[in-house]
Formats: C-alpha cells, sequence, structure tokens
C-alpha cells in the first residue's frame, strides 16, 4: 500500500546525496583500507519503515556508488509488517523500524545481530490537502465529526505514536478510517478524501507540493525514535554493517534531516 | 505436475490449520471487533452480490445477446476489474466516486453524499472487484443457452422481458447461481480495493481480510485464528450451495 | 373440415422475398382459413425459412404478410409486428418445450404471457392436454415424455395460445415409424379442428400428402409445383416430385398420342394432349427383357443397368440409355435376367400405364 513518491523530490534528495558524499568519497581509500581487502560486496535486503522510503533509497544508490558490485534492494512497509515477516523468515540483512517497540520485538525473539542502534527520530504532523479545504488548525480539529480523518491504525507505530499525542493533547479523535500503514494514511490526504491525517513530518515533505503540514506543539510528546540492526541471519552482515555505517555518518544523517528526520 | 498443484494449492491451508491456535481460539473469536468484522464482512458481501444480480445479470444479457457495435469492446471493459490490481481498483473508485471524483464531487456538492470511508463504500468497492466474476459466468450461460426457447416463447406471445424471466433466466439458472457464489466469495475475500476506497474503521469497514491484515501487524496468531474462520465460512456457503445445486438437478 | 362454430380464421396471404447469401426465396402463398398446406421440398429449398418468416422470426426483405385484415409485415410500408405480436403458433421442430416447465405449464405459457390468470390458464392448459389425451402427464416435465407425447404437448401449446396461423416445422421428424404412424393420424385429426390457417413444413411425401389439404413443392427458393395431393402425385411436374411420388418423369412434345421425348426417343400413349408435355409412368409399369421382344408393347427401347437396388419384396432398376427411367421388378426377375450393373437390357412400358399432361 505504498504510494509511489514524487519524482522531484526524488531528484532533491539525490542531491543532497551527492552534496553529502562529495567529501566522504575522497577518504573512501581509507576506508578500504582499514577494513582489509575485503570490502563490501553482494547484494543486501533492507528492510525499512515506509516512511524511509525516499531518503533510504537515495541512500541505498549512493552506497552502491562508493562500493562497486554492491546492490541493495529495499522493502519498505509498516514497520508491524516487516516485524512479521522477519519472524517469518524472510531474507533480509537490515531492518530500520519507526519503532523501537517494533524493533524490540525483533530483537527480543534475537533475530538481530547485536543490538540495534537508534538513528534518527520523527515527530507527527498534522497533513492536510493542499489548500486545507477544512480550514484544519490543530489538533483539537481531530475531534470534529463533521470532517473526513485518517489515523494509523493503532496496530502499526504511527497509530501508537498518534494516540500518544492525542491523550497528551486530551482530545478525542473521530478518525473515519484507520489505515494500514504510514503512507496509505498520506495517500488519503494526497488524493483530497480526508480534510486531515496525522502523518510523519519526513511524509508530509515526501508528499510535495498536494500536501501541507501543520505543526501542533502536542507532537513533542510523542517523539518517535527509528531504530536500525544488522538481522541475525543476514547472508551478507560485512555489507550490511558498511550501509548501517553509512546511515549513521555524517553524510548519512545529513539526508535524513533533509528529508524531515531529526537527530536523536 | 498434477499432484504438485494439489499440494502447492492444499499445504498452505493444512500450514493455516496446523498454525491455529487452539488454545486461545475461542477467546479470538469472541472479541467484539472479530464478530463486528465477520457480521460487516457478511453483509456487505450479500449485499455486493445482490447489487451484482441486479445489475450483472441485465449486463450478462447485453453481452450476450445484445447485438450493437462495440459489444466486445464493452465486455472487455467491464471485465477490467478481473485482471486490474485491487488496489488499483480502490484508487480508480476514489477517481470516479471520492470526494474529488467525477461523479463523487457533484455527489458531494449537489446532495452532500460522500462515499469513501462508509459501509457503502465498502459494498461498492466489493461489487467492484466481484461483478465481473458474475457477468462472466452469467455470460457463458446465456451463450450456452439454446435462443430457440426465447424464440419458442416469443410466438406464444411472451414479450421479451416475460420470457427472460421465466425461459431465459430459469435456463441459465445454474450458472446464475454459480456466478452468484463466485461473485459472493470474491467479494467476501476482498481487500485492496475495500481497504483503499472504503478505509478501515471497526463496526463501518472494516472486514474480516482487513482484520487478519491488521491484527497480522500486532498478534500473527490471532491473524491466523482469524483466517481460520473465513476459511470455514467460504468452504460452508460453497459446500452448502454445492449440496443444494446438486439436489436441485437431480 | 369440421370448424369450430362462432370462432371465424383468417386467410393468410403472405408475398414473401428473402435473401441470404446467394440463397433467394421467392414465395407467394394463401391459405384459407381451415385449410392445412403443406410446403414441401427438399432439404435447403427455402420452406424453413419461410416458416421463420411468417413466425417473424426472421425478417422480410421484400414483400407482405397479411393475415385477415392485419398486415403482420408490409416492407413498402415499413410495417412489422415482432413475433409475440402475431398471433402465430409455431410447433417446432424438435417442439422446445421448455425443459424446466411442466407439460402444463408449457401449455399455459402462452395464456400466462398474455396476463391470463393463473388458475385460468391451469384450466384451460388442462382442457388442452385432455383433447391431446396426455391429461395423466400434465405434471411431468418434458424429458419425462415420450416424442409422441412431447409432439402432442408442444401442439397443445401452440394452439392453447389462440393462434391465427398455425406453423408446424417438420412435425414428425423426429419420431420413429411406429410412433410416427399413430401420431400423424391424430396430428391430422387436431389440424381438421383448428379453425385458422395452418402451414405445415415438410420433406416427407407422405405426412404432406396426409396432412395437408393442398400441397406447395419448394424448389430453390420457388414454387415449382402445387395442388391437392392427389393431383401432385398423380401428376408430377418435376424430377423432385416425381421422385417423391416414385413415378418416371420425362418431358416431350406431344401430337395425338405420340411423344417426342427430349433425348429423341419416342413413345406412345393412349393419353390425349398435344404439344410440350409431361409423361409419366411407374417403376413397376416397366418391363425388362433380355432380348428385344415381340409384344405388342409400342413403347420398347434399349437401356443399360445403372444400378440394382433392394426395396423390401422389390427390386429397382435404374436404367440408362436414351430413356433413363426406373423399373420395379420382383426378385425373381433380377435372377431370371441375370441384371447387374452395365448389363444390357430390353424395357417395355404398355401406352395405357403411360400418363401425358400439358407441362
Amino acid at each position: 500500500m505504498t504510494v509511489p513518491f514524487p519524482v522531484r523530490r526524488v531528484a532533491r534528495v539525490a542531491v543532497a546525496v551527492s552534496l553529502a558524499f562529495g567529501a566522504l568519497a575522497g577518504c573512501g581509500g581509507d576506508d578500504n583500507a582499514g577494513s582489509g581487502s575485503k570490502g563490501p560486496s553482494g547484494k543486501i535486503v533492507v528492510l525499512a519503515a515506509s516512511s524511509l522510503t525516499e531518503s533510504f533509497t537515495a541512500l541505498g544508490k549512493a552506497f552502491e556508488a562508493e562500493h562497486p558490485g554492491t546492490t541493495v534492494s529495499f522493502s519498505f512497509a509498516a514497520s508491524s509488517e516487516l516485524a512479521t515477516q522477519i519472524e517469518q523468515g524472510a531474507p533480509a540483512d537490515v531492518f530500520a523500524s519507526a519503532s523501537p517497540a517494533t524493533m524490540a520485538q525483533v530483537s527480543d525473539a534475537g533475530d538481530t545481530a547485536g543490538q540495534p542502534v537508534t538513528f534518527v527520530s520523527n515527530t507527527l504532523e498534522i497533513a492536510v490537502p493542499a489548500g486545507n479545504p477544512a480550514k484544519v488548525t490543530g489538533l483539537a480539529d481531530f475531534a470534529k465529526k463533521d470532517l473526513t480523518i485518517a489515523l494509523c491504525a493503532p496496530e502499526v507505530p504511527c497509530g501508537v505514536a498518534a494516540d500518544k499525542v492525542f491523550a497528551a493533547a486530551k482530545v478525542t479523535p473521530a478518525p473515519d478510517t484507520l489505515e494500514a500503514d504510514v503512507k496509505a494514511t498520506l495517500a488519503k490526504v494526497t488524493l483530497g478524501e480526508v480534510d486531515a491525517a496525522l502523518v510523519y513530518k519526513t511524509d508530509v515533505i515526501a508528499a510535495g507540493d498536494k500536501v501541507e503540514g501543520i505543526d501542533f506543539p502536542e507532537a513533542a510528546g510523542a517523539v518517535n525514535d527509528y531504530p536500525i540492526a544488522v538481522l541475525a541471519d543476514a547472508r551478507k552482515p560485512a555489507t550490511a554493517r558498511a550501509f548501517v555505517d553509512l546511515v549513521l555518518s555524517a553524510g548519512g544523517q545529513k539526508v535524513l534531516t533533509e528529508a524531515g528526520f531529526q537527530l536523536p | 505436475m498434477a499432484t504438485v498443484a494439489v499440494l502447492f494449492l492444499v499445504v498452505p491451508v493444512i500450514g493455516l490449520l496446523v498454525r491455529t491456535p487452539w488454545s486461545t481460539l475461542g477467546d479470538v473469536l469472541s472479541r467484539d471487533t472479530s464478530i463486528e468484522a465477520l457480521r460487516l464482512s457478511l453483509m456487505c458481501a450479500t449485499l455486493a452480490t445482490a447489487v451484482s444480480l441486479v445489475l450483472g445479470v441485465p449486463l450478462a444479457w447485453v453481452l450476450a445477446r445484445g447485438d450493437f457495435p462495440g459489444r466486445s469492446l464493452l465486455r472487455a471493459a467491464v471485465t477490467v476489474p478481473l485482471v486490474l490490481p485491487p488496489v488499483v481498483g480502490g484508487v480508480a473508485l476514489f477517481a470516479a466516486l471520492g470526494r474529488r471524483g467525477l461523479v463523487g464531487r457533484p455527489l458531494d456538492e449537489i446532495f452532500g453524499i460522500t462515499l469513501p470511508f462508509t459501509t457503502a463504500a465498502v459494498v461498492v468497492a466489493e461489487t467492484f472487484v466481484a461483478m465481473p466474476f458474475l457477468v462472466i459466468a452469467v455470460e457463458g450461460a446465456l451463450r450456452g443457452a439454446d435462443r430457440r426457447y426465447d424464440e419458442a416463447a416469443a410466438t406464444l406471445g411472451a414479450s421479451r422481458w416475460y420470457t427472460f424471466r421465466r425461459v431465459t433466466l430459469p435456463l441459465v439458472a445454474p450458472g446464475v447461481a454459480a456466478g452468484s457464489v463466485l461473485c459472493w466469495a470474491r467479494a467476501l475475500g476482498e481487500f485492496g480495493a475495500t481497504i483503499t476506497f472504503a478505509g478501515n474503521f471497526p463496526g463501518t469497514t472494516r472486514t474480516m481480510p482487513i482484520e487478519v491484515y491488521i491484527t497480522l501487524q500486532q498478534d500473527p496468531a490471532a491473524a491466523v485464528a482469524l483466517s481460520l474462520v473465513l476459511l470455514v465460512v467460504s468452504v460452508a456457503v460453497l459446500a452448502g450451495l454445492r449440496e443444494r445445486w446438486l439436489t436441485t438437478s437431480a | 373440415m369440421a370448424h369450430d362454430v362462432g370462432v371465424s380464421g383468417s386467410t393468410l396471404s403472405a408475398d414473401l422475398r428473402v435473401r441470404r447469401g446467394d440463397f433467394d426465396l421467392d414465395l407467394a402463398l394463401t391459405v384459407q382459413p381451415g385449410e392445412v398446406v403443406a410446403l414441401l421440398g427438399p432439404n435447403g429449398a427455402g420452406k424453413s425459412t419461410a416458416l421463420r418468416v411468417l413466425a417473424g422470426l426472421l425478417p422480410l426483405d421484400d414483400g407482405t404478410v397479411r393475415l385477415g385484415r392485419t398486415v403482420v409485415e408490409d416492407t413498402v410500408g415499413r410495417v412489422r409486428l415482432e413475433p409475440d405480436e402475431r398471433q402465430v403458433g409455431v410447433v417446432f421442430q424438435d417442439y422446445l418445450l421448455f425443459p424446466h416447465l411442466t407439460a402444463r405449464e408449457n401449455v399455459a405459457f402462452g395464456l400466462r404471457a398474455r396476463g391470463i390468470a393463473r388458475r385460468e390458464a391451469r384450466e384451460r392448459a388442462d382442457d388442452w392436454l385432455a383433447r391431446v389425451g396426455l391429461v395423466e402427464h400434465a405434471g411431468q416435465k418434458p424429458r419425462q415424455l415420450s416424442g409422441g407425447q412431447a409432439q402432442r404437448v408442444a401442439l397443445a401449446r401452440a394452439l392453447a395460445a389462440e393462434p391465427r396461423l398455425l406453423l408446424l416445422d417438420e412435425p414428425l421428424a423426429a419420431l420413429d415409424a411406429a410412433t410416427r404412424l399413430e401420431v400423424r393420424a391424430d396430428l391430422r385429426r387436431h389440424l381438421a379442428s383448428f379453425d385458422g390457417a395452418t402451414v405445415v413444413v415438410t420433406h416427407d411425401a407422405l405426412d404432406a400428402m396426409v396432412l395437408a389439404d393442398r400441397l406447395v413443392v419448394v424448389e430453390n427458393g420457388r414454387v415449382v409445383q402445387s395442388g391437392a395431393p392427389r393431383e401432385v402425385a398423380a401428376h408430377p411436374r418435376t424430377d423432385y416430385v416425381a421422385r417423391l411420388v416414385g413415378l418416371n418423369l420425362l418431358r416431350g412434345f406431344a401430337v395425338r398420342g405420340r411423344v417426342d421425348l427430349a433425348g429423341g426417343s419416342t413413345v406412345t400413349s393412349a393419353g390425349h394432349a398435344d404439344g410440350d408435355v409431361f409423361v409419366s409412368f411407374a417403376p413397376n409399369a416397366v418391363a425388362l427383357h433380355r432380348s428385344r421382344p415381340d409384344s405388342s408393347a409400342r413403347n420398347c427401347w434399349p437401356a443399360r443397368v445403372a444400378s440394382v437396388e433392394s426395396h423390401g419384396d422389390t427390386v429397382r432398376v435404374a436404367l440408362d440409355g436414351e430413356i433413363p427411367v426406373v423399373a420395379e421388378v420382383t426378385p425373381w426377375a433380377v435372377a431370371e435376367l441375370g441384371l447387374r450393373p452395365g448389363g444390357e437390357v430390353w424395357a417395355t412400358v404398355k401406352a395405357t400405364e403411360i400418363v401425358v399432361y400439358p407441362a
């Protein structure tokens, strides 16, 4: 249920990536020398939360460019769905979750190699269709029955985060639909079928002109940490590790903050 | 190869049975949300089948008996939902019936009716996806039926409509029944178009397949239990109808 | 004709022209109320097409169909009644009884379709079933009926709808020989009591002869001969009719009993007709001889045996030569004469056996 993000946006992120890694490429030789003769190689599969679609796609390209011979393929979906896939034995090397709880589910089962690391955090933002036709101003509008509201289902991380901010704001939302992942929630806004939705800030940025974001103070109460980990069953652990390192590097962090994420 | 095919089709179902958490089955199934979803599923699938019958049988008749240019084009058009990914179908429904859709916008602006995220939207989505099954089945039956019976009825003074009701339809009844069952089963299992166009809200639009999908995010064991319910209901209805056909056609 | 009292039927007058591919039908037909006309012809002659046109199941390309004063179809006046508006009953070749309805419901169908209440329709259907002797089968489905029973239900169904014109398409073709005999007699009786015009389409001469008051012989979409069955049987005018009625038919030019045949031979007849004539005589009037006989038969000619076929207790011998005819002889004669294809024989026909009539 992911919606293709605007091509324009990818281009912009790609520019940011190339800028971010312009310097990095120069010292790449050192890195390789340090890690011995066997550098990253082969194909890795990265399972990542939907909200990471644009930034990770760009990072993947950068990684492949930096390490010729490697291929990074992604599967973007709701973190909880990805966790289920891992549990079912889906062949994957890296898992980047939009929720520590979901990551904990995986690491508790012994499916991660080492402790997960928080690499960014994301906050919620109100998303409304361009022009804000329903004149939404804040979280209180989510209680209005006559507005059409989309939220993430409480079973998925963005829904958990939404519940948290509503609890903090003492607002009882009146949603019309509880979407299965954040991209589906955003899509309803993009299509103009709902008046407002609660999604991640990064999603609002990724949606471009079709969606407007409205900040609200309670968002600070539900900062969502994104942990990343190499999986225990990774077939290319070295390459997987290298990709995680890239995500945690200054260049990687720059790409992610450009996309609307915050540093942890 | 036939054995492989059978295994391929049967093993996943067996897997479902093996994975079923029999001890907690009762708890999962007696949850309000499960009962609500099942009730909604049965109701919407039945309504979608009813709508498909009312609209689809005449359409099948036109396709089978009509003699006009562009008939094959029309057939291709109405069977598109068969091959369309259901999610795309949901998006298409937005384009037509959403608040900003071709039909949906005037509907909203003039009558204040908005379809998405309502139970009606579930029925619409299921009908959209499932009706072609009925149309194809009934059209096939109509093509196979001997048109000379219609001629015989006409020479006896029967109007087209009377002939259709009393002769054509009874003669293709097995085809209509088969089409209805296919349509109902497809509607019951409908997921993609429904979750896209109707969304997901307990009691209003959260049908059983969506309940399974959402539950899978948090509680895979419960999802298996719910899947089992869907499986049992489908098999029971298919078996029941089959029994009836056999007894009536004997 | 036993007509029902108080009901007056309508005359069918039809002038049909239909073109389908390289086949065309051009047929004028008038049938009086109470009259049964048989359209007789070989397969593909266009008789079934004519029937479908009369029923309204095929459109006319050109022409008119009138029933009494009603214009049913008129290509010039652009009138065309649909089949259900014509009051034309049809008994189809394979009956087309509705398989999901009982015999009674089949017969009541036309009445129900016209909006007659269920109970009355049912009573009238039972009445019709009684007339055709099938009361005890009223509740049975068509597949439980025998061929003869189904035929009678089909007839009752058509008649119960009170048609102004009754059409029967090969009504006996689907029956076995034994049933056929019985049903044929029944059918004749029922047709006799129907006061409207009736058209029976058949390729069977006997069916036509028994059922019809008048025969209309159709070949290649045209009427080639018409008249009372006895007249047609006695004076065939085409090879097809001659074969149907089992006569030898020749063409010639007659001057006082002496007929010059198309092939150059001459035959002598006891009859009197001058000018272009048909010459016909029965196969059993032809006698065969091993050598030239010196009998009194003036009609005597040499021939070659083309084929020898056994027909029951007689043998039909087809002869080639200047006068191609069929002779019917006994098996004993075949042995006696040593008849076999290619053999040479002499044929004689008595002048008194030869019928001559104007062409």
